[in-house]
């Protein structure tokens, strides 16, 4: 092929991504099946936990993205102008996967199953001193407004970002002059973006979706914590991506000097997470306060320690180990694998930060892990619509945003 | 380590350096080392330089720091001296893990460090011989090291042909030296200047 400035998907990718939405759709609905459609609300906190680890894990996967283009813009970066079109491309799937989140999100706040959402439910608030202090904070309306604003913006000032890329497309800008005021022009969104990103995901949002689910207990540490997982998944995506198209014939520009810095922030981001995820447990382990030791006690001894430590090991022993030698972090075998590995650990991540308490039989107070097959069937059909929608914003635009004016940097990048 | 016979060009241009450095490689000449102010990206591959061991010194350095402190702190806190803190176990490992930390990077650092002085010769009152004093000012220096087989005359006119100028030839000693080279002009007996 002479042409490889534009993606065009191979044969069978589409095929592939579409046969993913149906494992998706079929898990869904044999979930749905299952648990779901029962009269017991507590089955039914099954069903719509498992959508919701899903929706959220991936939707905040896809925005880093943006949020990697937005830091390195901020940085005035050119390293990555190489492949900045791939994770555009991802961050691309943010108002598609929001919507689906977004319904999800909403669905759950206002049925009238409060086993998820505790705090939804105003009779058992009334009596619940705890959850009544928590009232200002924890409310329907300011749930679901939240929610959708936080969705919209992700979306349009992605939208905008990727705008400002693609307009450089057609038309250089011949002056120095131009070219300052682009890039002043580039970093005043890029600091929107990054304003909004730091009210949600850094703070608020985090300890509404996900937190809220053990609505007791808190930690001020839990969206940081959630970020880390969420930054170092998604610099996964990228890696893959990137690994794919360079498979392809794409991104002649790209070569193992990009991957490198790619690795090194899997690498450095796993290290983050760790000792985020670390600050957190031990602070509560020498305190040792029933009402914090809530948390960990399913978690880190009860029913769900296989998953748990399981975690662990893949996102923090595994990473340490195997991305910490130059070699590996060049090797696109390496990278690759890491970046699945790294993708399935903070999803199970997610697995064991959802449901230990949906799962926590009211009447018996007994926790049991749900069969994780029909979640990994769930995330399947997400990756299917990101293989999808990435795919398609791929092929909208060329791969390389060669106008740029940092793109020699990125061309001449070495570490 | 001893003296050693060098050819010495300077360069003032980075985009002359790099195709000389290649032309010499491959005129089969053997570039003793390539002296520059600042780091030059790259560099080290044109000169075909193989990857420090640094970086390995340093995760033995950290394993050692690692092991240190586990041990340590499980044999005083367990066997030698039990204290209860709060009712915890006398092994709490996640007690532990802030100072462990502290001592992997402690010893990774401390012997990184010294690695590095090793592997560069450097230590106090220990003092390096130059090849000529401007490498850490405005100019690159390439020292070529004359073998048996090297025609000195050749290297100088070969080095003036790709680009280097004030070519000279040298005695250095590049090991460790307690003298100073710009006092002594005599070392070991033989003459650091070449005519």
């Amino acid at each position: 092929m002479a042409n490889r400035e534009n993606f065009v998907a191979p044969k069978r990718y589409n095929t592939i991504a579409i046969a993913l939405i149906a494992i998706g759709i079929l898990s869904t609905i044999t979930l749905y099946i299952t648990a779901g459609s029962k009269d017991d609300p507590h089955q039914q906190a099954r069903f719509w936990g498992s959508l919701l680890q899903n929706s959220v894990y991936f939707l905040l996967v896809v925005n880093a993205a943006m949020f990697f283009i937005c830091a390195t813009t901020l940085a005035w970066g050119g390293w990555q102008m190489a492949f900045r079109r791939v994770p555009e491309a991802i961050s691309a799937c943010v108002p598609v996967v929001g919507v689906i989140a977004g319904a999800i999100l909403l669905s759950i706040c206002f049925s009238s199953n409060h086993e998820i959402y505790h705090w939804t439910d105003s009779a058992h608030v009334a009596h619940d001193p705890t959850l009544d202090h928590k009232k200002g904070f924890l409310n329907k309306g300011f749930f679901a407004t939240v929610t959708v604003l936080t969705i919209v913006l992700w979306s349009l000032l992605g939208w905008k970002m990727r705008k400002l890329s693609r307009s450089l497309d057609e038309n250089p800008i011949p002056t120095v002059e131009g070219r300052k005021k682009y890039m002043w022009n580039n970093t005043i969104w890029a600091a929107l973006f990054m304003i909004v990103f730091a009210l949600t995901v850094m703070s608020s949002i985090p300890w509404l979706w996900l937190m809220s689910i053990d609505a007791h207990w808190y930690s001020t540490m839990y969206s940081w914590y959630t970020f880390a997982s969420t930054f170092v998944a998604g610099m996964a995506l990228i890696a893959l991506f990137v690994v794919f198209l360079k498979n392809n014939g794409y991104l002649e520009h790209t070569n193992t000097e990009h991957l490198h810095d790619i690795g090194k922030f899997m690498f450095a981001f796993s290290i983050f997470w760790t000792y985020l995820w670390f600050s957190q447990f031990m602070l509560i382990w020498y305190a040792n306060i029933p009402e914090e030791t809530v948390y960990f006690k399913p978690r880190a001894q009860g029913e769900f320690s296989g998953v748990f430590w399981l975690m662990f090991i893949i996102n923090f022993i595994a990473p340490i180990l195997i991305l910490m030698s130059r070699d590996s972090k060049r090797n696109y075998a390496v990278i690759s694998i890491m970046a699945v590995l790294i993708l399935f650990g903070h999803w199970l991540d997610f697995f064991q930060m959802v449901f230990p308490s949906p799962m926590t039989d009211p009447k018996t107070g007994v926790t049991h892990v749900p069969n994780i097959l029909y979640d990994l069937g769930i995330a399947l059909g997400f990756v299917g619509v990101i293989m999808f929608a990435t795919g398609r914003a791929l092929s909208k635009a060329p791969l390389v945003a060669k106008n740029h004016p940092f793109m020699k940097e990125s061309l001449i990048h070495h570490t | 380590m001893g003296v050693k016979k060098f050819v010495v060009g300077n360069f003032y241009d980075e985009n002359v350096l790099f195709p000389a450095v290649k032309k010499v490689r491959r005129a089969g000449y053997k570039i003793h080392d390539v002296f520059t102010p600042f780091p030059i990206h790259g560099l080290d591959k044109a000169m075909g330089l193989k990857d420090t061991s640094l970086h390995v010194a340093g995760f033995i350095y950290g394993i050692t720091g690692t092991t240190t402190a586990v041990s340590f702190i499980t044999w005083a806190l367990t066997i030698d001296w039990q204290v209860n803190f709060g009712g915890k176990p006398f092994f709490s490992l996640p007690a532990w893990i802030p100072i462990t930390f502290e001592l992997t990077v402690l010893f990774a650092a401390v012997g990184m460090v010294l690695t590095f002085c090793w592997l560069c010769q450097l230590a106090p009152f220990i003092k390096k011989d130059h090849f000529n004093p401007r490498s850490t000012d405005d100019t690159f220096v390439m020292a070529i090291e004359c073998t048996d087989k090297t025609n000195e005359a050749d290297a100088v006119a070969f080095l003036n042909s790709v680009g280097a100028t004030e070519v000279s030839v040298q005695y250095r000693e590049t090991g460790w030296w307690l003298g100073r080279y710009d006092q002594d002009t005599v070392k070991y007996g033989k003459k650091i200047e070449a005519a």
